[in-house]
């Protein structure tokens, strides 16, 4: 088993499309399912998922991308640190076109920055092993799926005594998002295709709250075509029978506790922040992590003086709503013009496991708007401007 | 940001920084393997697992028999039609 070719087979595909759509009919409603994850945005699409499902079935997009929810504030941080001229600035590729305020990280590099790409974290602590005069700074972000990779960095930075290392850390928690998600009135879901990737570091008893108090079922999923079915399938089966559980279509790598190995590592070298701002969701508690004080000497918010600002966003771009799962990519009213991947406003149009960037790449908006745009009548019938961004969100 | 490769490991290069080889599809490509070995699974056992590789490293192993019963499952839908 290859664990990939398997997963993606039309002839049980086209089975499970049958029995969704068998199970659709027995709907009372139209229902509304968020995917979290922003992997699973990008699988969506790129298998065109969303167009074969039944049209009472709606998949609204979630804050799953951590590039897409970092906020422009964060970004200006990055890159006050990377100009300091004795600075190497390392970055996954992803984050390199977020716009901040005035630039991004690729026009800084542009105007001289030394910002290079890496693949692992570990490429970084490399860097800093054949820079001992330069000071290397990793922009480490991500959910817990990427929490565990840069808490070894750091441990292993500590082990090897390397003094010219360091890390801006942006991670964030997936629970306390979904809470904020969860208690937003605006929102209306019935179920959620939970981050799989993320569940294989913690597991899937953390989501028992959404289950428990929140009424809501679950799926873990994976993000292979077949997987993502199976989980809407599950989701299904679940709503018909009025249930509302976790459950763990990705149990091939997700165990109910998670990973230990890695969680200890998380919990030996992060602890959570107060708050966090998200783009689109605002400030959440305990949402975000932060290195901590045992490994001072890592962390670039202690070895640096950045700004630390609050940036509003750009006026037209209406990340916000679409990451809080109330808006559709193209009703934004600069999705496709001023707003395009190669000249991204907001962040879902940077990243490619964005909802903007992903309907912008895979198109089909013809079909997808047919299926959906009955049941927003304000947006289609009037054609009211649409509400604009502001800093605070929530 | 979270997509990971599954892949298989092939050899260990360095047990004390945990490093080992791992082939992605006929890419042979180093990771570390600090998320998936303690004291019951060391990095010698991890010769033949099938993991998970995200950002340079194993972040998980992968179970067969249970990718094998959600493929038997998604049989028996597709075999109903």
């Amino acid at each position: 088993m290859k664990y990939v070719d398997e997963f993606r087979e039309p002839e049980k595909a086209e089975g499970l499309r049958r029995e969704i759509t068998k199970l659709s009919q027995q709907l009372e409603k139209p229902i509304k399912i968020m995917e979290v994850c922003g992997g699973h945005t990008h699988s969506i699409f790129k298998y065109g998922i969303e167009e074969i499902l039944p049209n009472n079935i709606e998949l609204i997009h979630g804050p799953g991308c951590p590039v897409c929810v970092m906020p422009k504030g964060r970004l200006d941080d990055a890159i006050a640190i990377c100009q300091n001229h004795n600075v190497i600035f390392t970055t996954f590729g992803d984050a390199m076109r977020v716009p901040g305020s005035k630039t991004s990280l690729l026009q800084a590099k542009a105007q001289g920055a030394d910002i290079r790409m890496v693949y692992s974290p570990l490429d970084s602590l490399q860097i800093a092993k054949d820079n001992p005069d330069k000071e290397i700074v990793f922009f480490a972000l991500g959910f817990e799926t990427t929490a565990p990779s840069t808490a070894f960095t750091i441990l292993q930075a500590a082990a090897e005594n390397i003094s010219n290392f360091s890390m801006f850390c942006n991670h964030v928690l997936v629970i306390p998002a979904l809470q904020a998600l969860l208690d937003n009135p605006d929102l209306q879901l019935d179920g959620f295709v939970g981050p799989g990737h993320v569940s294989m570091v913690i597991g899937t008893d953390p989501y028992q709250f959404i289950a428990q108090q929140y009424h809501k079922p679950i799926v873990v999923s994976g993000f292979e075509p077949l997987d993502i079915l199976q989980s809407i399938w599950m989701l299904l089966q679940q709503l018909l029978e009025n249930r509302c559980e976790v459950e763990n279509q990705y149990n091939r790598i997700v165990q109910p506790a998670g990973n230990q190995i890695a969680l200890a590592a998380i919990n030996q070298v992060f602890t959570a922040r107060e708050k966090f701002e998200w783009r689109g969701l605002g400030d959440i508690p305990y949402s975000g992590l932060q290195i901590r004080s045992e490994y001072a000497q890592f962390d670039a918010e202690q070895k640096f003086t950045i700004p630390n600002r609050k940036v509003a966003d750009h006026k037209a771009c209406q990340c916000g709503e679409i990451l809080k799962g109330v808006m559709k990519p193209w009703q934004c009213k600069v999705f496709g013009t001023a707003c395009t991947p190669e000249t991204p406003i907001g962040t879902c149009m940077v990243s490619s496991e964005g909802a903007c960037a992903a309907y912008y790449k895979y198109g089909r908006l013809s079909t997808l708007a047919k299926k959906t745009m009955p049941e927003k009548p304000k947006l289609e019938l009037s054609q009211e401007p649409l509400p604009s961004c502001s800093t605070s969100l929530v | 940001m979270c997509l990971g490769i599954p892949g298989q490991i092939v050899e260990i290069t360095d047990i004390n920084h945990k490093l080992a080889i791992v082939n992605v599809g006929g890419v042979k490509r180093q990771v570390n393997i600090s998320c998936i070995v303690d004291e019951q699974h060391p990095p010698e056992a991890c010769i033949g697992d099938w993991v998970l590789v995200h950002v340079g490293f194993a972040m998980n192993r992968l179970n067969e028999q249970e990718a094998a019963e959600t493929l038997n499952l998604l049989e028996e839908i597709a075999a109903n039609i």
